[in-house]
C-alpha cells in the first residue's frame, strides 16, 4: 500500500493517501462472480451460434458477407456477455443542466439491455454525484450567464477555420491572457478539446529520441499523445517515486536501447488527480528528482485545476510550489469550469513554439467563443476579479464537502482510496453483481452515481465513483452517504465483519451479474 | 545399452526398469549431474541483455552528472511565418475585421453562411438558457442530453443512414474512428493527399498504410492487385486481415472529388471495405446536400463508414460518423475521442439542429453556393503567375504558385505579399497552413479561397480583380 506522509521536509503538509487491500474473501468471490458469469457467457454464445436463442446484433450486409469479418468473435465476448447485462448504468441521457441536482430521462427496456425505449417521462432531482462540476459552474443563472448570452448573440456559435488562418478571434487572445495570470506564467494557449490538446500537443514537443516516462495509471489522451509522438515509452508505478527514480538513472546511464546514444530529453508525464484512483501526485518529489535528473515535467491538471489548492489554482498551489519548476502545465476547463476545452502554460517560448508547431493550431478549429466568454467569467469568479468573493467560497465549499464526505464514507467503515483532499471519492465495489446493483438502487433513491468497472479499472477493483461539487449541500451528502443501500450491499469495509449473513450476501452478489 | 534399443521399438515399463538397473554407475552418475544442472537453469534468475550493465555505481554517477539534455523546445524566430496569427476581432461571418481593417471574408469555411444567422443563434440562446455552457462529462457518465440524442437521430435520417455517432470535436472524429476498426496488421489504402487528421488515425492505429497515387484508381488497383497475390501465399493470414480504402469526398489539401464510382467497383472486386471522409462536400455536394454520394447518385449503404465534421457548413463544432449500425454501434466502445473525451456542448449541438434544419427546409442554397463556386473559378482563371487548384464546384479552392522561387520559404513569402495586398483593399484571404515536417505528402504552398453562399456576385468579381492585380503587383 501507498499509506505516505511527508518526506523530509518536502511536504508543508500531511499527504494522507490511502488504498487499502480488501480482505481475501471478497477477492475470491470477486474472481468467483467473473468466472460463473463467464461461463454463462459462453453457454449463452453457444446458444446463440446454435440458434436456440434469438441473437439481438446487428448483422453485416448480404452483398458483403464474403468480405473479411470487421469484428473478430472473442473480441467482443466481453461486451456481448458481461457488459450487456448491466449496459443500463451507463449512457444515461439527462435533460436538464448538470448542476447538483439533475432530471433524468426515464429510460426501460423490454429485451435485457439490447434495446431501450424512452417513456417520455423523467426522474426530477436525482441528486448527481457523477459530473464533473466541481465548482457548481453548471449553473442556468440568468445572471451568470450573461456574458456569454450577449457573446453568443455577437459572435454566432461557430469559428469555420483554425489558428493559424482565421480563427484566432479576439476572444481567444484575452482568454490566453487569462490563463496565463491565473496560473501566475508567463504564457497560455488554449484549445478546443481537452483530449486533443494532449494528444495533438505531446507529438510535437517529443520525438523520436526521446524518453517518456509516465505513470501508469495515466489517461487515454496522454498515452495517445505518447505513442503518436514516436517516443520511447517506459511505465513507472503509480506514484512510486523509487520506481521513476530507478527509470531515470538506468535511462540516463545506459542511454537509447541498442545503440546507447544519449537521449534527447527526458519528459515525465503525470496528472494533478487520478481521476480512478482519486490519488494526488507527489508534486514536490517529482519536481526534486526532475532537477536532478535534468528531466521535464508535463502536468496534465485535468481534475485538480480549481478543485484543489487554496484559491483554486491546483497542485501546484495545493503544495506550494512554484509555478516555474513545472515545465508544462496543461489542464482543461470542462470540470472545474464549466465549459470545454483545454490549455497549455509555461515559458514564453514553449507557448511560441506550440503557436507554429502544434497539431492542433494547424489543423483542427479553434474554441468557440461562447465557451471561451464561459471560461472567461469562471475563471474571473474563481480569482475574484468580478468584485465578489463568490469564487473563494466556492472552493472553499468544495474543500469542506470533500473533507465531510471521505470522513463519513470512513466512519461507516468503508474502503475508499485516495487522498484525503481529492473531491474524486472511488469507493470499492469489488464484485461485478454489485456493479449493476449498486448503480440500479441507488437511482431508484433518487440518486445518480457512476460506477466502473473493467477495463477502465484492474479487473478485480470494480468501484463507484462519487463527484463532489461545491454546489452540494450538505443535506445532499447526508442524503448520499447514508442512503441504506450503501450499507446493505457494500459491506466491505472495516465495520462489516466476516458475519456469515455477510458471506452469504457476497455470495449472492458475485451470483447476481449472471441474472442481472 | 538405452541407445542400442533403436527406433520403432516398444518400451516396456518392465524393460525401463530393469535397463536402469543394469546400466553401469558412472553412466546414472553422468544422467545426474545433466538432470541437476537443468534444474538449476530453470530456477536460476535469468538476465535481461539490456540490463547486463558494466558499470560501476561510480561511472553510472559520472555519466548521470554529464549527461545534458537539448532544451525543451527549440527556439523560435521572431518571423516564422505562422507564429503572428491574425487577429479577428467580432465574429468571422461575411464581413470580417481581421488586424483592425474591414474586409470581406475569403477564408473561413462558413460555405452555407450559418455562422450569423438568427435562428441559428436563437436555438442556441434557448439551449444554453435551459443547459448551460458544458457537460461536466463524457457520454458514459451523465453527459448524454437529449440534445446529443436527437441530433444524432437527425444527422442519420438526413443522411438516410441507420446510424449516427457524434464526436465533441472536428478533428478527432476521423482520428478516433480509424483506429476503432483497424488495427495492427491490417491494411488500409490511402490516398496521398488525405488531410492531416486521416493521417493521426492512421499512425493511431498501426496499421500497414499503403499510399496511392493521388485520384490515381490505375495506381490504387496495382497496389490491390499486388495484395491479392500477397494473399494467395498465405490464405490463412488474409482471411483474418481486414482492408479499408481510404477517401476523402472533397478533398482539403486538392480541391478534387474523388471518383468514388470506381471506387466502388474496385470495393466488390476486391473485398475491400471503403471509408469516406466528408468534411468539405457534406452540406455542399449533392441536390440536398447530402454530400459525394448523392452527388454521384450511389447508395449510401455501399459506403461502409462516413465521417464528417460539422465545422464547416454546419457552422458548429464537432463531427459526426454515420452509417450501419452494424459499423457506428462498435465506435460506442471504441472511439477513444467518444468514450474518454467530454460530449459536445449542447448549445453546439443545438445550433446543428438548427442549422440541419436549414438546410432541410432550403435545398436550392446548394445550388446556388455551387454557381457561385463556378464563377469564381472562371474568374481567376488565366491570373499570370497564379494556378487555381480544385474542381469548378469546390468551394475551397487553393491558389498556387505557376513557377516556383525554388524554396519554399521564399515562396510563401511571395504569397503573404499577395495575401497582404487583397487584405489592404478588403478581401481577407490566407496562406494554407500545414506542418511541414509532419505531412506524409506535403503540397506546395497556396492561398486558400473559399466562397460562400453570402457572397453577392460583385463582391466575388470583384476579389478576382484585387487578386489579379495583386498578382501582377508583387509577381512582376
Amino acid at each position: 500500500t501507498k499509506n505516505g506522509i511527508s518526506n523530509g521536509g518536502l511536504y508543508k503538509r500531511p499527504f494522507n493517501e490511502h488504498f487499502e487491500q480488501a480482505p481475501m474473501y471478497v477477492a475470491v468471490f470477486t474472481y468467483l462472480g467473473f468466472g460463473v458469469g463467464t461461463l454463462f457467457g459462453y453457454l449463452r454464445d453457444f446458444m446463440r451460434a446454435w440458434g436456440l436463442e434469438k441473437c439481438h446484433l446487428a448483422t453485416e450486409r448480404e452483398e458483403q458477407k464474403d468480405f473479411v469479418p470487421l469484428y473478430q468473435d472473442f473480441e467482443n465476448f466481453y461486451t456481448r456477455n458481461l457488459y450487456m447485462r448491466i449496459r443500463d448504468n451507463w449512457n444515461r441521457p439527462i435533460c436538464s443542466v448538470p448542476g447538483p441536482q439533475f432530471d433524468l430521462m426515464e429510460r426501460v427496456t423490454d429485451d435485457f439491455n439490447w434495446t431501450f425505449r424512452f417513456t417520455g417521462r423523467c426522474i426530477k432531482d436525482v441528486i448527481n454525484m457523477g459530473s464533473y462540476n466541481y465548482l457548481g459552474f453548471a449553473e442556468t443563472d440568468a445572471n451568470a450567464l450573461k456574458t456569454v448570452a450577449d457573446v453568443l448573440q455577437r459572435y454566432g456559435t461557430g469559428v469555420c477555420s483554425t489558428r493559424q488562418e482565421m480563427g484566432n478571434i479576439d476572444k481567444h487572445v484575452e482568454l490566453e491572457n487569462l490563463v496565463a495570470r491565473f496560473l501566475d506564467v508567463e504564457a497560455a494557449m488554449v484549445f478546443g478539446m481537452g483530449f486533443a490538446t494532449n494528444s495533438m500537443n505531446i507529438p510535437a514537443l517529443v520525438g523520436k529520441g526521446c524518453l517518456i516516462l509516465s505513470d501508469e495509471l495515466n489517461h487515454t489522451s496522454l498515452v495517445l499523445g505518447a505513442r503518436l509522438s514516436g517516443a520511447t515509452i517506459r511505465v513507472f508505478k503509480h506514484n512510486n517515486m523509487q520506481s521513476l527514480e530507478k527509470l531515470l538513472r538506468d535511462a540516463i546511464a545506459h542511454g537509447q536501447p541498442r545503440s546507447h546514444r544519449a537521449w534527447k530529453k527526458i519528459l515525465i508525464l503525470v496528472e494533478g488527480i487520478y481521476s480512478m484512483e482519486g490519488s494526488i501526485v507527489r508534486l514536490p518529489e517529482i519536481v526534486t528528482l526532475k532537477k536532478k535528473y535534468k528531466a521535464y515535467l508535463y502536468l496534465d491538471e485535468a481534475h485538480s485545476i480549481g478543485a484543489v489548492g487554496p484559491t483554486g489554482r491546483g497542485v501546484v498551489e495545493y503544495f506550494g510550489m512554484d509555478p516555474d519548476d513545472v515545465d508544462v502545465l496543461m489542464g482543461t476547463f470542462t470540470k472545474s469550469f464549466g465549459a470545454a476545452g483545454g490549455y497549455i502554460a509555461g515559458k514564453k517560448e514553449l507557448v511560441d513554439f506550440l503557436r507554429t508547431h502544434s497539431h492542433s493550431a494547424t489543423y483542427a478549429t479553434s474554441m468557440c467563443p461562447p465557451v471561451a466568454e464561459q471560461i472567461i467569467r469562471a475563471m474571473k469568479c474563481v480569482m475574484g476579479l468580478d468584485g465578489t468573493t463568490q469564487g473563494l467560497q466556492r472552493v472553499c465549499q468544495l474543500s469542506e464537502n470533500t473533507r465531510y464526505f471521505r470522513q463519513r464514507l470512513h466512519e461507516m467503515g468503508f474502503i475508499v482510496y485516495g487522498n484525503d483532499d481529492s473531491p474524486v471519492v472511488p469507493l470499492l465495489l469489488y464484485m461485478p453483481g454489485k456493479i449493476g446493483a449498486f448503480a440500479r438502487r441507488m437511482l431508484d433513491k433518487n440518486i445518480g452515481v457512476v460506477v466502473v468497472g473493467f477495463p477502465a479499472t484492474p479487473i478485480g477493483e470494480s468501484r463507484a465513483r462519487f463527484c463532489v461539487s461545491a454546489a452540494h449541500t450538505r443535506e445532499m451528502l447526508d442524503t448520499v452517504s447514508g442512503a441504506d443501500v450503501l450499507m446493505k450491499l457494500t459491506s466491505d469495509g472495516k465495520g462489516a465483519g466476516r458475519s456469515y449473513k455477510s458471506v452469504a450476501l457476497n455470495l449472492s452478489n458475485s451470483f447476481c451479474i449472471c441474472f442481472s | 545399452m538405452m541407445a542400442a534399443a533403436g527406433v520403432g521399438q516398444q518400451w516396456v515399463l518392465v524393460e525401463m526398469v530393469q535397463a536402469f538397473y543394469e546400466a553401469p554407475a558412472y553412466h546414472l552418475i553422468l544422467e545426474g549431474i545433466l538432470i541437476l544442472w537443468i534444474i538449476r537453469l530453470l530456477f536460476s534468475k535469468t538476465y535481461k541483455l539490456q540490463e547486463r550493465s558494466d558499470l560501476t555505481p561510480k561511472e553510472k554517477e559520472e555519466l548521470i552528472e554529464e549527461w545534458q539534455p537539448e532544451p525543451l523546445v527549440p527556439p523560435v524566430s521572431k518571423d516564422h511565418p505562422a507564429l503572428n496569427y491574425s487577429v479577428v476581432s467580432g465574429p468571422p461571418s461575411h464581413k470580417i475585421i481581421v488586424n483592425g481593417k474591414e474586409c470581406i471574408n475569403f477564408a473561413s469555411f462558413n460555405f452555407l453562411g450559418l455562422l450569423d444567422n438568427e435562428r441559428v443563434k436563437n436555438a442556441a440562446q434557448a439551449s444554453l438558457k435551459k443547459y448551460g455552457v458544458g457537460t461536466c462529462g463524457p457520454r458514459g457518465f451523465y453527459g448524454t442530453f437529449d440534445v446529443h440524442l436527437e441530433l444524432e437521430d437527425r444527422l442519420a435520417k438526413f443522411m438516410r443512414t441507420e446510424e449516427s455517432i457524434m464526436y465533441s470535436y472536428g478533428f478527432a472524429t476521423i482520428a478516433s474512428a480509424i483506429p476503432a476498426y483497424s488495427k495492427r496488421g491490417d491494411i488500409v489504402f490511402v490516398d496521398e493527399a488525405a488531410c492531416f487528421a486521416i493521417q493521426k488515425g492512421l499512425q493511431a492505429s498501426r496499421s500497414n498504410i499503403k499510399l496511392f497515387k493521388h485520384n490515381d484508381m490505375a495506381d490504387l488497383e496495382q497496389l490491390l492487385k499486388e495484395q491479392e497475390l500477397e494473399d494467395q501465399k498465405n490464405p490463412r493470414k488474409a482471411r483474418v486481415t481486414r482492408r479499408f480504402i481510404l477517401a476523402e469526398g472533397l478533398y482539403m489539401n486538392t480541391g478534387d472529388i474523388c471518383p468514388l464510382p470506381e471506387l466502388i467497383k474496385l470495393k466488390y472486386k476486391y473485398k475491400v471495405r471503403i471509408f469516406l471522409e466528408e468534411s468539405l462536400s457534406f452540406g455542399v455536394l449533392g441536390e440536398h446536400g447530402r454530400g459525394v454520394t448523392e452527388h454521384f447518385g450511389i447508395n449510401i449503404d455501399d459506403i461502409d463508414l462516413i465521417s464528417a465534421n460539422m465545422e464547416n457548413s454546419l457552422a458548429s463544432i464537432g463531427g459526426f460518423c454515420c452509417g450501419r449500425s452494424f459499423v457506428i454501434d462498435h465506435q460506442r466502445l471504441s472511439g477513444q475521442g467518444y468514450c474518454f473525451s467530454a460530449s459536445l456542448p449542447p448549445l453546439l449541438a443545438a445550433a446543428a439542429i438548427e442549422a440541419l434544419n436549414i438546410m432541410e427546409e432550403n435545398p436550392d442554397i446548394f445550388q446556388v453556393l455551387r454557381e457561385k463556386c463556378k464563377r469564381i473559378h472562371k474568374a481567376l482563371q488565366r491570373i499570370s503567375g497564379l494556378v487555381v487548384v480544385g474542381e469548378s464546384f469546390s468551394p475551397a479552392l487553393h491558389l498556387q504558385l505557376e513557377e516556383t522561387t525554388g524554396s519554399r520559404e521564399n515562396d510563401m513569402k511571395l504569397l503573404k505579399r499577395i495575401v497582404d495586398y487583397c487584405m489592404n483593399r478588403g478581401i481577407a484571404l490566407t496562406q494554407a497552413r500545414y506542418l511541414e515536417k509532419e505531412e506524409k505528402c506535403l503540397p506546395p504552398p497556396s492561398i486558400r479561397v473559399v466562397v460562400t453562399v453570402e457572397q453577392t456576385e460583385q463582391e466575388l468579381d470583384n476579389a478576382a480583380l484585387i487578386i489579379r492585380e495583386a498578382a501582377q503587383s508583387v509577381l512582376n
